[in-house]
């Protein structure tokens, strides 16, 4: 059977004893929460998804754009 | 769709690409590089290598951390700035983008912890495979990632649902094992494994320069120049079944990179060039100012046959009956055919008149595959920017030349003599470090902008794949993932180098 408390501390002890650790960790963090929430507002802009609700309206969207546009 | 939110998405999608790229080859290939080290000392029980082993994941770490997750960027612009693509891709994209994400999550995560955390607490068989287990999951990641893209370069095993619009998987593994697929993958991981190993000469090239740590950095420079060196000539071969695959399966690319508009047999391969910016398809002006050619190359390297014809931009775009090239002209009015079908189909359907959808499915199959001409306004925009194609294939391939001839060079000083005392080629082996960048760059440059005006090959040009959104907001998210990538980059350099500057006896 896994031991829990042992896989427990074997990470609590791994990141305890982390040097350069620490730094990368605090820019994995910062990095994303720049790409969730802050450029969330730009890039999450309006999508197929966010404006067509079902997938029959997602389809419809996709086929007049296909029929309709030019390069 | 305006051209100018258009070239937005696109300079978009390039930058966040190009950024991602700059951190994947390293991963791809100090992996193995670490995996090997280790698989040394775990033979030797050697103290020196171990440390070795830890200072070369340090930096392996550096690189992950910092890379980590800036391709999720790519996976919101695909549903955001190419919303129409996205839909029409179905499926095909989807599963190879989730069978990644599984593999990362659960392989790479489990092995990464056992990697950095268990020196001294698991047995060192168990943390040699995981070592080992990482490196190749990072590449098995890759791999999906670059069959999603083997698709765009080359649609098959696919079928298109005209009731959904969208394409459907009907064949998996041809879809995994396609010829183009298995190069790129092939082709790009052995470039990663290049890049990891300058990286690797570089920094103990730096280390002697400094005389420091100088069994270390010899040592360690015999360990990535032997890989580096293996690896170029895996690099070498993989290259020529790309180059292979692009004459078979995209020869406007082909004949881009070598700036060839008029098509003959058993045509060269120009070694260095110069291009003339007043020739275009329709003039006779020289294509070069100046070059060097390598009679029957091209043939041989994309057809495999000195004598072979090979077609140039002129034939692919106005058709040659001799040689039985159809024309853009030709295909144009296929396309126009089958998206006519498309809409006739519908409309059939709508009206419950299943005969008409059923004629009008049929006219759809049979020209399907020039779909995306259809979109097209004239027969040129078949052809992708030529000088851009050019130089950077060439960029590549003089680059890749030159570490082949570096990695040997190193090797033989290394083995043969005391390569410390040559500084110049110390010096060489530092600078190339950011000519690995440069030639990797390039390679992704040929292959996308090589295939424009097409999101996915032949069935869908780039504007009809893209989403009409507002171009400020394109224009504001494109400053600000500029601005993102570039703190990361800084930030890279930054650890990077101060790690480096600590060398191998300061701690992990």
């Amino acid at each position: 059977m896994i031991n829990i408390n042992k896989i427990y501390s074997f990470y609590l002890d791994g990141f305890k004893n982390m040097k350069i650790g620490v730094t990368l960790w605090k820019i994995i963090f910062i990095k994303l929460t720049v790409i969730f929430v802050f450029l969330n507002y730009f890039v999450h802009d309006k999508s197929i998804n966010t404006e067509y609700k079902s997938f029959q309206s997602k389809s419809n969207y996709v086929y007049h754009n296909l029929i309709n546009k030019k390069d | 769709m305006e051209e100018h939110l258009i070239d937005w998405s696109r300079a978009q999608f390039a930058l966040t690409a190009m950024y991602h790229w700059i951190f994947v080859p390293l991963t791809l290939g100090l992996g193995f590089i670490v995996a090997i080290m280790e698989t040394i000392y775990v033979k030797t029980n050697s103290e020196f290598w171990k440390n070795t082993t830890k200072f070369w994941l340090t930096l392996f770490a550096i690189n992950f951390a910092i890379g980590v997750a800036t391709g999720i960027i790519m996976e919101f612009e695909f549903g955001t700035n190419w919303a129409n693509y996205s839909w029409f891709v179905g499926d095909i994209f989807g599963a190879p983008l989730a069978v990644e994400g599984i593999l990362a999550f659960f392989m790479e995560s489990t092995f990464f912890a056992v990697m950095f955390f268990g020196w001294d607490k698991v047995g060192k068989k168990f943390h040699l495979l995981s070592t080992w287990l990482v490196a190749i999951g990072s590449n098995l990641s890759a791999l999906w990632i670059l069959v999603a893209n083997g698709w765009m370069q080359y649609p098959v095993g696919m079928e298109f649902n005209p009731d959904t619009v969208r394409n459907e998987m009907v064949n998996f593994w041809e879809v995994l094992l396609s010829p183009v697929a298995v190069s790129k993958f092939l082709h790009t991981i052995g470039s990663g494994f290049v890049m990891a190993s300058l990286f690797v000469v570089g920094i103990s090239a730096w280390y002697l320069l400094k005389k420091r740590e100088l069994e270390f950095a010899k040592k360690s420079m015999i360990v990535g120049a032997l890989f580096g060196l293996i690896t170029s000539l895996f690099l070498i071969l993989s290259g020529d079944e790309s180059a292979h695959q692009v004459a078979l399966k995209q020869p406007v690319k082909l004949a881009a990179m070598e700036g060839l508009y008029e098509g003959k047999e058993g045509s060269g391969i120009v070694a260095i060039g110069i291009l003339n910016t007043e020739k275009t398809l329709q003039n006779d002006e020289e294509t070069f100012k100046f070059d060097i050619e390598i009679p029957y190359a091209l043939a041989l390297l994309g057809y495999h046959d000195i004598t072979a014809y090979v077609p140039g931009l002129k034939d692919l775009v106005y058709g040659n009956e001799q040689q039985g090239i159809m024309s853009a002209m030709v295909k144009m009015q296929k396309g126009k055919l089958a998206v006519q079908a498309l809409e006739d189909y519908k409309i059939a359907k709508k009206n419950n008149n299943m005969k008409g959808a059923q004629k009008a499915k049929k006219t759809l199959d049979e020209n399907m595959k020039y779909f995306g001409y259809g979109h097209l306004k004239s027969p040129e925009k078949i052809v992708p920017p030529v000088s851009i194609t050019f130089y950077a294939f060439h960029i590549m391939v003089l680059l890749g030349g030159w570490f082949t001839f570096l990695f040997a060079l190193v090797l033989y000083l290394s083995l043969k003599k005391n390569i410390e005392k040559y500084r110049v080629i110390l010096w060489c082996a530092v600078w190339s470090i950011p000519l690995g960048y440069i030639a990797g760059e390039a390679g992704w440059v040929v292959a996308e902008v090589g295939r424009q005006p097409w999101a996915i090959q032949d069935l869908m040009p780039v504007g009809i794949a893209a989403t009409k959104i507002a171009t400020t907001n394109v224009m504001i998210s494109f400053m600000l993932f500029a601005a993102l990538f570039t703190l990361l980059l800084v930030a890279e350099i930054k650890i990077m180098t101060k790690q480096i500057s600590i060398g191998p006896n300061g701690g992990h």
